[in-house]
């Protein structure tokens, strides 16, 4: 799985109210689509409409901390966004854009100097997350076996549908 | 090999022993979504025909509480899609005015010292008081579990939280896990269990420990466990087993909160993790003031803030809400007297809904204005507008802030 994008930048503790303000979720419920032009609003605004397929969220630590809203990885992928790149991520957050098949890099120097705009691979077989913009490579720790099927799969459901159980089937004893 | 709480919950659920770094397919003896999370997990089964099934009925609940009653017809649209649920599949079904989740399934007997509770809420870490493995995921996760009635779970790495000392009356477990905020910041916990224990603990009620396991999320905590002590066994009545983790069980690290010398602590915007002592903040002007939430909607909370604002007057200009955590939550404060002194001081007093704290209705706030607010976050326009100020306090803080119209200390009204 190779993800290529222009880089958007946000800082520490980018909450899932940021993402996507508890607001809109009762608002919008029928249609996640509703929702989209309020993505990030007001973090970055009119992320939605300027955001382009493949494009990457660079970001500080402990991204998507607080509600567990799964409206908020949804919404991203929804948007296009290829992956989220971050020094780390509040548990809910990254738990759910696992489940939903968006992918989550924990990396160090790449938030650090990645701008705006910046050219940004991440290649999820190799372990590596690239800023080509600025010629940095970065290896971060590989997802364990279960998890990058899961992401390979693009969700736990769709994984659910091609094998019939859980990834951790088996190792329940 | 001697074990945490987090390791002995889990390895019963595996059926193995197992050990932080693992992931394990576990079973949940509660799962439970609410009218936010809800509508998006019961999306997730209809579109997929396999998932349109519940495994176990009877270990899983919906609750009306987000938006309850329904502010617009948005909300009432959700609340029908769950009632069909429930009575599509025999599930649990708590409808409006029941109460906030957390608290019901509390008060539900469902959790056990030991249980594996897995909610569709960040707050689900609140039933780690009754000596549970309790924690929060989202739609799709809890929709797999309503199907399946299983998850799967990295073991995580424990932290222990030793509490010592015994607080001021004024001070209590609100305090405590700001003060645990104030340490390890809102990433200090993450993917981590945190376990309390100490000599501190026969000084937090259950009620007041639902209250510290609430707020561990806050600091990105999976689950906040106490132990199954005297103090919990007496609560629950009915001969459950006690749970400790062993002697010799391993941490990945420690943290210390002194009860003796706490002083009652306040969140300010923008984050939970801004907290300093009320007499930091002292003076500053509020709006609202607004008791109530899972993290401070239980019967002491009310107890605490009627004994302050009693033969007192909420200051003019002020809106003091209150809005007790459930319905058993009510009616004991109308039994004893409490709701009609909370009116009398001048509180609006509502039923149960996650409302206030939300933003979702019942004490939205405009641009500039300032809430004191007994719930769990302060994030920038969770309460209404972007540009309002949340600070975070205790029932005690808050009251004491209600009759002033500033950021006040509670200790000179309760000694």
């Amino acid at each position: 799985m190779r993800v290529k994008g222009r880089a958007w930048v946000l800082g520490d503790n980018v909450s899932t109210d940021h993402i996507i303000s508890g607001k809109y979720k009762f608002k919008a419920i029928s249609s996640l689509e509703a929702m989209l032009p309020h993505l990030l609003e007001e973090v970055i605004p009119g992320f939605s409409e300027r955001v382009r397929p493949g494009d990457v969220i660079i970001a500080g630590k402990n991204f998507g901390m607080g509600s567990s809203r799964e409206h908020a990885p949804r919404l991203l992928k929804m948007a296009g966004v290829g992956a989220v790149v971050a020094r780390s991520f509040a548990r809910i957050f990254y738990r759910n854009a696992i489940n939903i098949g968006l992918p989550v890099i924990e990396a160090e120097e790449i938030p650090s100097i990645t701008e705006d705009g910046d050219v940004i691979v991440v290649d999820l077989a190799e372990g590596v997350v690239a800023n080509l913009s600025k010629g940095v490579r970065e290896r971060f720790r590989p997802f364990p076996k279960e998890v990058m099927e899961i992401l390979r799969a693009g969700g736990i459901i769709e994984y659910i549908k091609k094998h019939g159980g859980f990834p951790w089937q088996g190792s329940t004893g | 090999m001697p074990q945490t709480m987090t390791e002995k919950i889990l390895s019963a659920k595996a059926g193995r022993p197992v050990s932080p770094g693992e992931f394990i397919l576990a079973e949940a003896d509660v799962a439970y979504a609410h009218d936010g999370t809800a509508p998006l997990a019961i999306k997730v089964m209809e579109e997929n025909p396999f998932m349109y099934r519940v495994a176990h009925p009877e270990r899983v609940v919906l609750v009306i509480d987000h938006a309850s009653p329904p502010p617009h017809v948005e909300a009432a649209r959700v609340h029908t899609l769950m009632r069909r649920f429930a009575r599509r599949f025999g599930t649990r079904l708590y409808d409006v005015g029941e109460g906030i989740c957390h608290q019901v399934i509390a008060e539900s007997g469902l959790v056990r010292p030991g249980s594996l509770v897995i909610g569709a809420d960040s707050h689900t870490v609140t039933l780690g008081a009754l000596a549970a493995f309790a924690t929060g995921v989202g739609s799709t996760d809890i929709a797999l579990v309503f199907a399946f009635g299983a998850t799967w779970l990295r073991v995580p790495e424990a932290v222990r939280g030793v509490i010592t000392g015994e607080p001021h009356p004024a001070v209590g477990g609100k305090d405590a896990v700001l003060e645990l905020l104030r340490q390890v910041r809102a990433d200090g916990l993450t993917y981590k269990a945190i376990e309390f224990v100490g000599d501190g603990l026969r000084h937090l009620s259950v009620e007041q420990r639902m209250t510290v396991s609430n707020m561990v999320v806050e600091a990105g905590a999976k689950a906040g466990i106490f132990p199954a002590d005297e103090v919990l066994l007496s609560w629950l009545g009915d001969g459950a087993k006690p749970l400790r983790p062993d002697p010799g069980a391993e941490y990945v690290d420690e943290v210390v909160i002194d009860l003796s010398n706490l002083e009652p602590m306040v969140a300010e915007p923008p984050n939970v993790d801004r907290v300093r002592p009320v007499t930091d903040l002292e003076g500053i002007e509020v709006n609202q003031v607004f008791i109530g939430s899972c993290t401070n909607g239980r019967y002491e909370d009310f107890v605490t803030a009627a004994r302050i604002l009693r033969g007192r007057r909420v200051k003019e200009g002020v809106r003091c809400i209150a809005v007790p955590a459930s319905r058993r939550v009510y009616m004991r404060l109308l039994a004893e007297g409490v709701v009609e002194e909370l009116v009398r001081a001048g509180c609006f007093v509502a039923h149960s809904t996650c409302g206030p704290c939300i933003g979702a209705h019942l004490g939205i706030l405009d641009a500039g204005e300032v809430a004191v607010s007994t719930s769990n976050r302060n994030f920038p326009g969770r309460m209404g507008h972007k540009d309002s100020r949340i600070y975070l306090a205790s029932p005690a803080t808050a009251a004491a802030s209600a009759v002033e119209g500033v950021i006040a200390d509670p200790r000179k009204y309760l000694s």
